[in-house]
């Protein structure tokens, strides 16, 4: 009884809170939400497998991470994210104990310490100038204090005390025209060799003593011709460089400081060579060369002779050599033949003899190996073992080892581009997918656990119990559709152009597909687009999104459309378009029969085409081409176009499906005071529920809600830079709201002495932005809420009687707007990498804002707390409606964080996307990390909550039952008594 | 009086000389050229904020401006960013489980890179560049424990209380009352016939 007037208690004090918060309790963590943690395309890997201690492997990533693995299970021990401007060029093991990262184009020294991650020392290195970066951590250093870790970078070779990471001595080389390709130190020798061209055409050895850096002996010597600058070390005094003509192979020695070249046509190596090039795998006494799409391996001798010992075919990775026993050195080369890789660890010295051979059935989705790590280790009969680490196409990681995978980690997802969102299939009848709790005693134990948990009466193990029920909840993870709409799929495509399908349950991939394409072998994803959804007619047909993809990093490179079966992952179709891509618009409302909706692609010559090319869309498309608009944005020259259709392409070339346009207007920003930073308009498919909004004093405000805005900033030239490169005199920001059918400028609102970057959110009538304002030197929220002033006339209950009002009228975007803004600025503690709005399916729930910080949390922020209606002492009827004192800066509440404890490291966007019960929205931000949440603005005033206990709900009842029985029955016995009295 | 007004420019003196060679072992001085001076600051966390969570400093995170560039503690809490052009910068904590103001940070071009910084969020300049957290963010409702009073206090509990003491003390009221008193009540709504309600109430004759 109690508990349930505690329940109902709750549930009024939830009701009634005035600042609804998201909230969460410890323990309904990953109730919700879960949470992936990634590292990216591994670049290097250094292993570090001593006989004591854990097995781990450090590893450095494109998303510069640094992180360390536990080679058994592939697990995080530790990882750290480095700056977008911090990329990582070297990373080695110190003293066996510090992980050396070399980073900012061999400007940034660091040392992590091994077991924890924790920095312990960091260097800035002096840099003059763009070279290349190298990082040489000699053999003896992994363990002796008497050496010092080497590193070229920015013109100048230092050598860093690996202790406390002290400069000891730097050597500038930045002179005119040299570059230096290689540094080196032979083994136990106090000599640094280091090797550079004098512009391309003559070599130049230096010798520096390696405890003072004094340049002992330096000796040069003028090459007939030129080299390339491809390079390859195969051994301490000599190295193999490819000359500018990729035909002949030079080989360098210099013994004792004296410099001799040996020319090798490569046509005398392999017939029929063209033009050839040296693949990056170090290999002693022996090079790798890229020649027809093969790839040769050439041993160089000890006059610096060239022959050929063998030749693989072109898709076939290497990893660097790595010493085993007996002066043995080793590398291992993975090839692929159907479904399957093969695995061949090799002696360097002797081809023939193969130490390892294994193959390992692998998945056709993971393309081909890209590079390839290997690792000895003894066996218990003494011989060696290897483990490879293998790092595929789609960039996902894996452990090999006898003969197995021993784990994998899918490291695509650490690169999402763009996400969208699908619907699992509907549960067909009589077909169960998932078990549900079986017999009656077993839901009735389940929810009296739940019940004593709520009571706060159950034990330890108890609560153990209880938490693994509800991660369990067989609801969650089942693959079809439930009437709530809690389970969907994200698709996520990736920058190795594989898309991902991620359940909302568990966050499991459900399947994932890597594209193909029949113009290019691995095409980039570009965006990502729902193609076909059936909700009314085509029911049998399966849901599936449009994939555009490019072939080639250039904009004008041919595209690529790959259709994918949103149920399966099957790709439908693919196809090579034959034209570029530029910007992909998917006309609003446009479906055809079979429910796909209709896509406009605009190509770099400014023609457009019209997709699915047939007739029946075609019709479609005729019926309404006066009335498709489109836009593009040239950020650089500080121009926004606005287009119309003309008419059919003409020229041999362009089929029916292919239209030109014309230029209805532009805006033209003058390019010596303002820069476009960021544009905006709202999410096509946004619902708006009302457009009105009734104030306190019952007047009525009318929202200007048009698809066709658009919102651009602007900022002075100078302010484009970062903060603290301009005083606040400078720097102007300037924000317009467009109307792009139009082109007229509807509103614009400057803010003098601020800058970006500018990071905004539109949704209905309002734009919220973050920038940063100088003269205060913090960070500002800027909202604009845009009222339709024509129909403000409309609050006589007469007129609306009588009809004579124009709410009926067609909106038009020719006729010339009347509209009003309404504005407010407040402070904002925090920078900000990107902010996203809650969006529910009718759109009645009120909204939050969700703040992507800096610190790659995420900030759930009431909408009213940027509402410019805030004033500083609201009146009574306006505190009633909901009006938030007006304070100078927005509140960051920790609890409203729907992050909680955890951080989205490398948070780069935020989606959201409405679930079928109105006051739920899911909610997926992708970065580095992945992380998933469901959230109710306003709380679930729609549904119970999952922790709502039915059993004690029965067991009131029956109590009640029981006691009116009782009553009744005493009540009955005391009346026969009173009567026989 | 008089040795006492002597000594006090002395001791003024002494003071600003303290200050200044505290200032000048604190605050960092650039060296080389105007775009390369160093801001070398320091993250302390009290030990007595630390809740929950441990306060790692492997996971604390200083960014400059934004995230032009990111730095990371040494173990003693250090960090530092090299490089830094002369102007007025930005500098974030982002430590989980604490809230740090933003620190302005004026490098000065004329003095050799002289460091000043002033807390964003209080307007409190800082005489070094110690940085320690507002306040302790936790990121969870704690669960309130099972408390009987908490729920006799609340409406709910209030209504209940009250209908107990109608059903349970009421009839013991009653019992008190005079019973001549009560039979001439009863009477009096007998040769009313029909009782209304407003013959129970006291008021009425």
């Amino acid at each position: 009884m109690a508990m349930a007037l505690r329940l109902y208690l709750l549930l009024i004090v939830f009701v009634s809170s005035a600042i609804v918060s998201f909230s969460l309790y410890e323990d309904q963590v990953g109730l919700m939400d879960w949470h992936q943690r990634y590292i990216g395309k591994v670049k290097h890997a250094v292993f570090h497998t001593q006989k004591t201690g854990r097995k781990r492997v450090i590893v450095s990533t494109e998303e510069n991470v640094v992180a360390s693995l536990d080679l058994r299970h592939g697990e995080i021990f530790w990882r750290h994210v480095l700056g977008t401007k911090d990329a990582i060029d070297g990373v080695d093991i110190a003293l066996g104990k510090y992980v050396i990262t070399l980073s900012s184009e061999g400007s940034m020294l660091r040392a992590w310490n091994l077991p924890d991650g924790q920095m312990v020392w960091e260097t800035s290195l002096h840099s003059a100038q763009h070279s290349k970066s190298l990082l040489s951590v000699p053999v003896n250093l992994k363990f002796d204090k008497d050496y010092s870790i080497l590193v070229f970078g920015g013109g100048y070779l230092h050598a860093v005390s690996p202790i406390d990471g002290e400069l000891l001595w730097k050597k500038d080389f930045t002179a005119e025209g040299f570059e230096v390709q290689r540094v080196l130190q032979p083994l136990e020798s106090s000599i640094v060799y280091v090797l550079g061209f004098l512009h391309s055409s003559e070599a130049i050895v230096y010798q520096i003593d390696s405890k003072s850096g004094e340049v002992v002996a330096e000796k040069s010597k003028a090459f007939p011709g030129r080299f390339s600058g491809e390079i390859s070390a195969v051994s301490n005094d000599k190295v193999v460089v490819l000359d500018s003509t990729r035909s002949i192979l030079v080989t360098i020695s210099f013994v004792d400081g004296e410099i001799s070249f040996q020319k090798t046509l490569i046509s005398s190596l392999v017939e029929d060579s063209g033009e050839a090039e040296i693949l990056s795998p170090l290999l002693s006494n022996m090079l790798a060369v890229k020649v027809n799409k093969r790839t040769i391996f050439v041993r160089v001798g000890d006059q610096g002779k060239l022959e050929m010992v063998d030749s693989l075919s072109d898709e076939t990775a290497m990893s660097d050599s790595l010493p085993v026993a007996d002066d043995q050195v080793a590398f291992a080369s993975v090839h692929h033949e159907g479904s399957k890789i093969h695995l061949t660890v090799k002696l360097v010295d002797d081809l023939d003899t193969v130490l390892l051979r294994e193959s390992i059935q692998m998945d056709q989705h993971r393309g081909r190996v890209d590079r390839v790590f290997i690792n000895n280790y003894i066996k218990t009969d003494r011989s060696n073992g290897f483990r490879a680490l293998i790092v595929m196409e789609d960039h996902s990681l894996l452990l090999l080892q006898q003969g197995a995978i021993v784990w994998s980690r899918e490291e695509g997802l650490a690169s999402v581009t763009d996400v969208t969102t699908a619907e699992l299939p509907v549960e067909k009848d009589g077909v169960s997918v998932a078990k549900v709790e079986h017999t009656l005693v077993d839901w009735l134990k389940g929810h009296i656990l739940k019940l004593k948990g709520s009571l706060l009466l159950a034990s330890p193990e108890d609560v153990v119990a209880i938490q693994e029920m509800r991660m369990k909840s067989s609801g969650r993870s089942k693959l079809t559709r439930d009437h709530n709409g809690f389970r969907k799929l994200f698709i996520a495509l990736t920058r190795a152009g594989k898309l991902f399908a991620l359940h909302t349950g568990d966050g499991r991939i459900v399947w994932s597909t890597l594209l193909n394409s029949p113009a290019c072998a691995r095409p980039s994803g570009i965006s990502l687009y729902q193609w076909q959804v059936p909700h009314h007619h085509a029911m049998d047909e399966n849901p599936s999104v449009l994939v555009v993809g490019r072939c080639g990093s250039d904009s004008s490179s041919p595209g690529v459309l790959s259709f994918v079966d949103v149920y399966t992952g099957k790709e439908i179709s693919s196809s090579d378009i034959g034209h570029s891509v530029v910007q992909v618009m998917p006309l609003p409302l446009f479906t055809d029969s079979t429910e796909q909706r209709l896509h406009l692609i605009a190509d770099t010559d400014g023609h457009v085409h019209l997709y699915p090319k047939t007739p029946e869309a075609l019709g479609i498309f005729q019926r309404e081409f006066q009335n498709v608009y489109w836009y593009n944005v040239e950020g650089d020259d500080g121009i926004i176009r606005g287009h119309g259709m003309k008419s059919s392409c003409a020229g041999e070339t362009a089929d029916e499906y292919c239209f030109t346009t014309r230029e209805l207007w532009t805006v033209v920003f003058p390019s010596e005071s303002e820069k476009i930073i960021s544009t905006l308009t709202r999410k096509p498919n946004e619902v708006v529920h009302t457009q009105a909004k009734v104030s306190t004093d019952q007047d009525v405000l009318y929202k200007y809600v048009s698809r066709n805005l658009l919102f651009v900033a602007t900022v002075s030239p100078k302010g484009a830079g970062e903060i603290g490169s301009v005083t606040p005199e400078e720097s102007a920001l300037v924000v317009y709201l467009i109307d792009t059918v139009t082109g007229r400028i509807l509103h614009r609102l400057s803010h003098q002495g601020c800058q970006g970057p500018v990071h905004a959110v539109f949704s209905e009538n309002w734009v919220v932005y973050h920038y940063f304002n100088l003269r205060a030197h913090k960070y500002e929220v800027t909202v604009v809420e845009i009222y339709d002033q024509s129909r403000a006339e409309n609050k006589n209950v007469w007129k609306l009687v009588l009809g004579k009002h124009n709410l009926t009228a067609p909106i038009s975007s020719y006729s010339r707007p009347e509209m009003f803004t309404k504005s407010q600025s407040y402070f904002f503690p925090q920078s900000v990498k990107t902010i996203a709005v809650t969006s529910t399916a009718k759109g009645i729930t009120s909204k939050q804002l969700l703040i992507g910080t800096i610190g790659d949390q995420i900030l759930a922020l009431d909408k009213r707390f940027v509402d410019p209606r805030r004033t500083l002492n609201p009146s009574q009827a306006e505190k009633e409606e909901g009006i938030i004192p007006l304070t100078d800066s927005l509140p960051i509440i920790p609890q409203s964080y729907i992050t909680h404890s955890l951080k989205v490291e490398g948070l780069r966007g935020i989606v959201t996307a409405p679930a079928k019960l109105e006051s739920t929205t899911h909610v997926f931000a992708y970065g580095v990390d992945l992380f998933y949440t469901r959230l109710a603005p306003s709380k679930t005033y729609d549904s119970l909550t999952d922790d709502f206990s039915y059993a004690l709900l029965l067991i009131t009842i029956v109590a009640l039952v029981a006691a009116i029985y009782i009553t009744w029955a005493l009540s009955e016995k005391k009346e026969l008594s009173e009567k026989w009295r | 009086m008089a040795p006492i007004l002597r000594s006090t420019p002395l001791v003024a003196l002494l003071v600003l000389q303290i200050s200044l060679l505290f200032f000048a072992s604190t605050l960092p001085i650039s060296s080389g050229s105007e775009d390369s001076n160093t801001i070398t600051g320091r993250v302390r966390i009290p030990a007595s904020t630390a809740i929950g969570h441990a306060a790692k400093f492997s996971n604390i995170k200083v960014v400059l401006n934004g995230g032009q560039n990111i730095s990371f503690l040494r173990p003693d809490g250090y960090f530092t960013f090299h490089k830094v052009p002369a102007g007025t910068h930005l500098i974030e904590v982002y430590a989980l489980g604490f809230f740090f103001s933003p620190v302005r940070v004026d490098v000065s071009a004329r003095h050799h890179g002289k460091v000043q910084a002033t807390l964003t969020e209080t307007r409190r300049s800082l005489t070094e560049l110690v940085l320690e957290p507002l306040r302790a963010d936790q990121y969870y409702e704690l669960r309130e424990p099972f408390n009987v009073m908490a729920i006799l206090k609340s409406p709910m509990g209030l209504m209940v209380g009250f209908m107990v003491v109608v059903v349970f003390l009421m009839p013991k009221l009653m019992e008190n009352i005079d019973p001549e008193e009560m039979k001439r009540t009863q009477e009096e709504l007998r040769n009313q016939g029909v009782p209304s309600l407003s013959s129970l109430l006291p008021a009425s004759p």
